[in-house]
């Protein structure tokens, strides 16, 4: 549905974007994670058509996204960051104007819009202001927006920022449901989120992909910063002896006097829980508690937004 | 083609949001109404060959008013989409920039025929009183009269549409608008009047450009072609001008 190749940004002498290459199927929801300023939304406004790219290409549906960008931008619905929205229409007024703006026929529109009110739970509102709605009501009008021409794929930037837990939890709920029939391109910096939502993740810093996976792939993967943590009671030589593990980079004792807990900091993608219980085994310590600590995608995030 | 009507009837009601679209018709009336008003008292005293018609719209003060209202209405057209974002939403929609463009322009100028069109009730009611004495020379008078007021407002429209475009707040985009026209009305009747140049080549320029010497001209019931030809290409030329900066400025944003 999507493919880009090679794609680059600049402003002047900085670089937004840098030569990013990824393909969306048909059907996927795709997370794009990423620190603020990594590039996120310069992508995706040049993915819309909004902003042309320096360098590289890329397509929706088999349409260049420039060259070829209305027939692209007929097949994808867009909520840019912030919702930007006229204050002084009313939201079915507002729907139906984008909804004939988008090509829906004249006898359809009215159809549609009732559709993606209800789809979008703001039906009571539509004689409201939009300027006198609430911020996740905006939000949510924005998405009705985003669907009214029933397109194939959706790229939304930042659907949930400056929401309420209920509302960002509506609002998820939403994006879950109208991605059974459509591709989703969604980017956000809420982890959870995206292991809730998403089926791929890509992970980008500083205008490069630094990792392009499933949720449960990546936090495989990256063990860079995992712990392994033993209780035991053990002599004064436990230090020195833990310490001699090759992958323990680096090591905390504390003792409450009966028992102290270790917690060793390890290298990356290493394992050494079967090495410490032999150790422990040798020495004739009582082990109450090992473990090691699972990365977290939060910890997978900071890894790879965090260096260089 | 639809796309571009759909959007400029969503201009024309934007604009009839605005507060500032009631203040410009209000303005637009009573001055253009007090001005009528004090041409028949002036033609009261002291009779002349001159009709209600060509002195109402062939004073200074009517341009002066139609260079600031014209201004008024549109200083945000474009500004105000910068401003806000909803140029994203907006030209991230399957629409062409030139039919965002043309709507912009002309749901302007059907907001300002519609502003303008109860003028006409002044001569009726000028008919009405004076017992069928002739607010002009003849009928074709008003419609070359009306023509002339379409053409300049189009051109005017378009000039504030460009300044709109240019900058980044709407109070910024009036002044801008406002001073160019100023500076068009003005320059060739200071030149005459107030600097007295007789040369005839000036003179000769002035007849061209002059919108006020113009509509000596239209209002006496004399359509020159040449003049609708200067208006519609200056306002063309503007138009593609907007085009142009809008397009490298959506590249900017």
């Amino acid at each position: 549905m999507i493919r880009v190749q090679q794609l680059t940004k600049k402003y002047g002498p900085f670089t937004a974007v840098k030569a990013i290459s990824f393909e969306v199927a048909k059907g996927e929801i795709v997370g794009f994670l990423g620190p603020n300023g990594a590039g996120k939304s310069t992508t995706m406004k040049m993915l819309t058509g909004f902003l042309p790219p320096t360098t590289g290409r890329a397509s929706i549906a088999g349409f260049d996204v420039f060259d070829e960008s209305l027939e692209a931008r007929r097949r994808l619905g867009y909520l840019p960051e912030n919702t930007p929205l006229y204050p002084e229409m009313k939201v079915g007024e507002y729907l139906r104007y984008r909804a004939a703006l988008k090509g829906v026929p004249g006898s359809k529109v009215r159809v549609r819009v009732g559709d993606v009110l209800d789809l979008c739970q703001i039906k009571d509102r539509e004689s409201q202001l939009i300027g006198a709605l609430s911020k996740g009501y905006r939000q949510r009008v924005g998405l009705a927006d985003a669907l009214v021409h029933d397109p194939d794929l959706l790229i939304l930037d930042e659907p949930t920022i400056g929401l309420d837990p209920n509302q960002i939890r509506t609002v998820r709920e939403l994006i879950k449901n109208l991605a059974e029939k459509r591709t989703v391109l969604i980017s956000t910096h809420i982890l959870p989120e995206v292991e809730m939502m998403c089926s791929r993740v890509i992970v980008i810093h500083k205008g490069q992909i630094r990792a392009m996976d499933t949720a449960e792939n990546l936090r495989k993967n990256h063990r860079a910063v995992g712990e392994l943590v033993l209780e035991a009671r053990a002599g004064n030589d436990a230090v020195e002896a833990l310490k001699s593990i090759p992958a323990v980079k680096d090591l905390t004792a504390v003792s409450d006097g009966e028992w102290t807990t270790f917690t060793m900091r390890l290298d990356a993608k290493t394992e050494p829980g079967a090495e410490v219980m032999r150790l422990a085994t040798e020495r004739k310590w009582e082990v109450r508690e090992l473990h090691q600590k699972r990365a977290t995608l939060e910890d997978v995030f900071a890894e790879l937004t965090t260096s260089e | 083609m639809r796309t571009f009507f759909v959007q400029t009837m969503r201009e024309v009601r934007g604009i009839f949001y605005t507060p500032v679209a009631y203040v410009v018709m209000a303005l637009l009336l009573a001055l253009i109404g007090y001005t009528f008003q004090a041409v028949i008292s002036f033609l009261n005293k002291s009779p002349s060959e001159v009709t209600v018609l060509q002195v109402t719209f062939g004073n200074g003060l009517f341009f002066f008013i139609f260079a600031i209202t014209t201004s008024l209405i549109t200083m945000r057209t474009f500004s105000e989409e910068f401003r806000m974002g909803t140029i994203e939403m907006l030209t991230t929609a399957p629409v062409k920039e030139w039919h965002i463009v043309l709507a912009k322009f002309f749901g302007t100028v059907i907001f300002y025929s519609v502003a303008l069109a109860p003028t006409l009730v002044f001569f009726a009611i000028f008919s009405y009183v004076s017992n069928g004495h002739p607010a002009a020379k003849g009928p074709g008078a008003f419609g070359s009269a009306y023509l002339l007021l379409l053409l300049l407002s189009m051109l005017f429209i378009a000039i504030g549409n460009f300044a709109s475009s240019l900058v980044k707040d709407q109070v910024n985009a009036a002044v801008v608008s406002i001073t160019v026209k100023i500076i068009y009305l003005w320059v060739p009747m200071m030149l005459e009047e107030m600097l007295n140049i007789t040369d005839p080549r000036v003179r000769k320029a002035s007849e061209f450009i002059s919108p006020i010497i113009h509509m000596r001209d239209f209002s006496a019931g004399v359509v020159d072609s040449r003049r609708l030809v200067w208006y519609v290409s200056l306002t063309v030329f503007f138009l593609i001008l907007t085009h142009h900066v809008f397009h490298s400025r959506k590249l900017k944003s």
